[in-house]
């Protein structure tokens, strides 16, 4: 069975470790909040100026002024910090993120990302994404391995325009865990009830594939 | 207006000598901390052949968008424009100059060209179509692209409080490119929520200082939310 959204949410947040500072992009990577580890303490950065997001406030909390960088109302953590967008890349582009995880519209082999614009299409911006792959210590993607008509995501080159080039380190898709490195995909976890040949036959780029792969556990 | 005194009690007087061909530097992410007012002004000035460079345009009827209604604007510098009908169709009409930047380089950018610093390099975009027509240069073996600071006219941000001097404090989220932008004004513009006295502002919690600020004007503000998500109590 291929994974939900929350499932893929739930594997990206086993990635997570004690004291990361974590930006997480719109849809997928957002709900990978709702699944940190117990006994682990993770900040969440907002690139618009929050470091230290909380969750969703109440009717009585509601302000205008408190909003992420999705424009949805929140409200900030307990030791959270505010600070203007200039502060906010410097941070990202600094390399102090431990952690980005983004969606993708394609992944290629040598951790190339496309994610922002669809010539003709969807060209709404690429807003912070191409300073957050160019930054971040760590990047995981997360996206079906491939389209609604079957197509590959996981490519040998991208098709689209690029949002950043070497850098995505990670895919969790809904089949498969898979590292990027060495200009190849590594097969690292399948879903449960996911054959490797599966995998195989949905992955158009390079793909290495080692003894026995391990399915996905959630605990 | 005295000494270092900002305070300006019009909009006409808060926008004047804006003329058609200006570029505008704005604050503001999404519909979160805007100048309202100004941008009503701007509307009801009718100034065209604008360059406006701001992270977003607002949506159709709120923001930057209404500049959009009478086509004031001629080319914009922005991140993201995914939440607006009329700027997709002046784009793709040909009408409206669009110069996607991103978010993080455009923020420096503000800073950078308010400081003085004519460009910088960044390793943001490189390898993309950001990096089209731009030097790269390799420090330490990674490749960089030149990117080139802005300046405008006008400033135009909002703030939380000002003193009469121009001494600026925003409040949370609402702060966003607005310090940036204020630098970067020949003019700056802050349009706030109260106005006090000089001395009442604590010096060392002023987030931007009156040395960047040329005129306050207090407006009302609607402070419309663009997405409202809440938990339940």
């Amino acid at each position: 069975m291929s994974l939900n959204r929350e499932q893929i949410a739930q594997r990206v947040a086993k990635e997570l470790a004690d004291g990361y500072y974590v930006n997480l992009g719109i849809g997928i990577p957002t709900l990978v909040a709702n699944y940190v580890p117990k006994g682990i303490e993770v900040m969440l950065q907002s690139e618009n100026g929050l470091l230290g997001m909380g969750p969703y406030p109440t009717e009585d909390e509601l302000d205008a002024d408190m909003i992420n960088a999705g424009k949805e109302t929140v409200t900030a953590a307990k030791g959270a910090a505010i600070f203007n967008s200039a502060d906010s890349f410097a941070m990202i582009r600094g390399g102090h993120v431990d952690l980005t995880v983004l969606g993708a519209f394609e992944v290629d082999q040598h951790g190339n990302i496309a994610s922002w614009m669809i010539p003709k299409k969807l060209i709404k911006g690429m807003g912070g994404a191409m300073d957050l792959v160019a930054g971040a210590k760590n990047i995981i993607v997360t996206m079906t391995h491939a389209s609604k008509h079957g197509d590959s995501k996981l490519l040998e080159e991208c098709s689209l325009p690029l949002t950043g080039v070497n850098c995505v380190k990670k895919i969790v898709t809904d089949l498969a865990v898979l590292e990027v490195k060495d200009g190849a995909f590594h097969l690292l976890e399948r879903a449960p009830g996911v054959s490797v040949d599966e995998i195989i036959s949905k992955t158009a780029g390079k793909l290495i594939v080692e003894g026995d792969v391990p399915e996905m556990s959630f605990d | 207006m005295s000494g270092f005194d900002k305070v300006v009690t019009s909009y006409a007087d808060a926008m004047a000598g804006l003329k058609d061909g200006d570029t505008i530097i704005a604050g503001g992410f999404g519909l979160c901390g805007i100048p309202e007012g100004l941008i009503a002004e701007i509307k009801r000035m009718g100034t065209t052949d604008l360059t406006v460079v701001s992270n977003n345009c607002g949506v159709d009827d709120f923001g930057l968008g209404v500049l959009l209604q009478d086509k004031q604007i001629k080319k914009i510098i922005a991140s993201y424009v995914g939440e607006n009908a009329l700027f997709e169709k002046q784009m793709l009409d040909g009408e409206l100059e669009v110069e996607l930047t991103p978010q993080g380089t455009l923020a420096e950018k503000m800073r950078a060209g308010g400081a003085g610093i004519p460009a910088f390099y960044t390793a943001t975009g490189y390898g993309t179509p950001v990096a089209e027509g731009k030097e790269v240069k390799e420090f330490d073996g990674r490749p960089y692209i030149l990117e080139e600071s802005v300046t405008g006219e006008f400033a135009i941000v909002k703030a939380w409080k000002a003193d009469r001097y121009g001494n600026l404090v925003f409040r949370h989220t609402a702060m966003n490119f607005n310090p940036m932008a204020a630098t970067a004004g020949k003019i700056t513009v802050a349009e706030v929520e109260e106005i006090v006295e000089p001395g009442e502002l604590e010096p060392s919690q002023i987030h931007t200082p009156g040395i960047y600020v040329n005129r306050v004007i207090k407006g009302t503000f609607e402070k419309r939310i663009e997405r409202v998500t809440t938990r339940k109590a």
